[in-house]
């Protein structure tokens, strides 16, 4: 079994360094947002299941509902625009991992 | 000759033309499911966004916030929402692990007999329960604009489906979803700038009216007009949000293009188009209610679908009424022949090719198992259809959306997620997923009610959950941890190769 997590390049990949870069830059950057748009989203439910808090008028006839409601767009359009922007990182470090892989192909080859 | 009719015929026509120039390319395996995986960021995402708006959120959502104001609105937002969960998780690493179908993606980790069977059995599950929901609504949808009978309808969109997928693969189901992506996001632009108009073009001035427009009065601004259960609404919420990154036909879209940044950039494209029409679909409901009114719509259709086309008639007369109304019709072809591209793949690449022939047919068999797979699925949700009739719409596709997010969505995190996960965690997972959404819905008041000719069955149902979401996608994800910690199978090494393909587009090849 050791042998042959040494022979693997797979693993090898997985514990190299700029992998381990890319793992934890995805990982501070998903997750804390995975978090937040999944609460940001069933606050609005929750809220109008149990609360009449959001029937109060914000603009004119417009109540903090369709505010809310509104937000959810926002939201869902701002968050995939940060994570495009983000994931050119991702792309430049997953692009340099497949360069080393294969000039080590090559050489062990 | 009416003009919706006319109008009905150039559509087919049109598709009829795109199944024949894409019949042209559409020889081997990889350009029948795919289309050669050749497609760009814009085409695909505005296929997916094709692929996605059903009929069902057309005319489905239009009529619910003509009738209940902002509890129609919930399903725009959760339909939305969604495509975060399809961005952040599962688009690049399915694009980078998976070849043809979503079995694919599970199957590059676990690869077994097992393993690909459960998750195919889901895949054909969710897309013929969508297909039934979607040649339902057609077969009514035809039926009320041009007269025709049920049956005739339904025969003649499962006809056109069949020619598209069968002769066009991949090819033609994506140029019929671009091209109605583009009729139907014109079509709403132009009758939701129709209603601004009427309203100043002011939104306060709007929302003022619509105040006293309706017999709700008030309350139509209000939530909680259709959902009473805050449990039930919070199911709903969570199918509708998680659901959507398991559903077969959207996933498969991912193998038509060249790569992950490439897959990213659709599901972008997508979320951006599929937003701006749920933002319009208020529009339609808040002009539906005002223009044609309350009593006009629930005659036509007492689920409320026939407000999009009356709202047309009412502002545009004949002409705007037939054009969308041929919108719709695009509309459902265009999802359904992705849906019976999705179930055949799952019959022919899946149990034909990989668990019959073990990954050994010739590619003119894979073909040739790949179209008829295609008429066969066709011909069993046509003659389903012509049964389910009487069946709500809504029902169905909320059923098919709790399916993907309890029985698909858990095993396609855990597997490039959790290094624990093993076969025996998938295989569980999926089933439980499966079997307990599925169970939730036989017992609950879609199916059960004590007055006659409300559901299906009369009787009390045994839970009073309409969405089994909340209970069925919990338990996926804990019969996939539990199967998990029942087998002793761990396979680190395999995991790595799972992490790096998925995250950097590395290929087996290595």
């Amino acid at each position: 079994m050791k042998e042959q997590l040494k022979t693997n390049p797979y693993s090898e990949i997985v514990r190299s360094e700029p992998f381990s870069r890319l793992m934890a830059k995805k990982k501070r950057f998903i997750v804390p947002m995975m978090l937040f748009f999944l609460v940001f989203y069933f606050i609005l439910p929750i809220m109008t299941s149990y609360s009449q808090v959001l029937n109060q008028k914000a603009f004119g006839s417009i109540t903090w509902a369709w505010v809310f409601a509104s937000a959810q767009f926002l939201m869902t359009w701002v968050l995939c625009w940060l994570y495009s922007r983000k994931a050119v990182e991702f792309d430049r470090l997953a692009d340099q991992i497949k360069v080393e892989s294969t000039a080590k192909e090559r050489k062990a080859g | 000759m009416n003009t919706a009719f006319l109008l009905f015929l150039i559509i087919v026509a049109g598709t009829l033309v795109i199944t024949y120039y894409a019949a042209r390319k559409t020889k081997t395996t990889s350009e029948f499911y795919t289309a050669g995986g050749g497609l760009s960021g814009w085409q695909n995402g505005l296929a997916i966004a094709g692929d996605y708006m059903s009929a069902a959120s057309f005319l489905g959502i239009a009529g619910m916030v003509a009738l209940f104001g902002f509890d129609g609105f919930f399903y725009s937002i959760g339909f939305l929402v969604a495509y975060l969960v399809v961005l952040y998780v599962i688009a690049e690493p399915l694009r980078n692990l998976g070849k043809y179908t979503m079995a694919d993606m599970i199957a590059a980790r676990f690869n077994d007999k097992k393993v690909r069977g459960v998750a195919a059995l889901n895949s054909i599950t969710i897309s013929i329960f969508y297909m039934i929901a979607q040649l339902v609504g057609a077969g009514a949808l035809i039926k009320l604009l041009l007269g025709l009978d049920y049956t005739s309808s339904v025969l003649i969109v499962g006809a056109l489906m069949t020619v598209y997928v069968v002769f066009g693969g991949m090819t033609a189901t994506s140029w019929v979803q671009i091209i109605k992506c583009v009729l139907l996001m014109a079509g709403t632009f132009i009758i939701s700038l129709i209603v601004f108009a009427k309203f100043d073009f002011n939104l306060m001035h709007m929302f003022d009216q619509m105040r006293t427009a309706t017999p709700l009065k008030e309350a139509f601004l209000y939530p909680g007009n259709k959902f009473t259960n805050g449990l039930d609404t919070i199911s709903l919420n969570l199918a509708l949000v998680l659901g959507t990154a398991g559903l077969p036909h959207i996933l498969i879209r991912f193998f038509t293009v060249k790569d992950a940044p490439t897959a990213r950039k659709s599901v972008v494209v997508a979320t951006w188009i599929i937003g701006l029409f749920y933002v319009m679909t208020l529009f339609l409901g808040f002009g539906a209610a005002a223009f044609v009114g309350k009593d006009v719509i629930v005659k036509a259709n007492a689920a409320g679908n026939m407000a999009a086309p009356l709202l047309a008639k009412a502002l545009g007369g004949d002409f705007l009424f037939a054009f969308i109304s041929a919108v719709a019709f695009a509309t459902i072809l265009a999802v359904v022949a992705g849906l019976v591209l999705s179930a055949a793949s799952a019959f022919a690449h899946d149990f034909y090719g990989h668990i019959i022939r073990k990954g050994k047919a010739t590619e003119k068999e894979q073909v040739r198992s790949a179209k008829l797979a295609s008429v066969g699925v066709a011909i069993v949700s046509i003659i389903l259809s012509l049964y389910a009739q009487k069946l709500n719409v809504a029902f169905l596709v909320a059923l098919a959306f709790a399916v993907a997010a309890s029985a698909n969505l858990p095993v396609l995190v855990f597997t490039v997620f959790w290094r624990r996960f093993n076969t025996a965690g998938a295989v569980t997972g999926m089933l439980v997923g499966l079997i307990s959404a599925l169970v939730l819905v036989i017992i609950s008041p879609n199916v059960w009610d004590p007055t006659a000719g409300k559901a299906i069955l009369v009787g009390t149902p045994l839970i009073s959950l309409t969405n089994p979401g909340i209970i069925s996608i919990p338990l996926g994800f804990i019969g996939a941890w539990v199967g998990t910690m029942l087998s002793s199978k761990r396979d680190d090494v395999k995991y790595d190769e799972i992490i790096v393909r998925a995250n950097t587009g590395i290929q087996e090849t290595l």
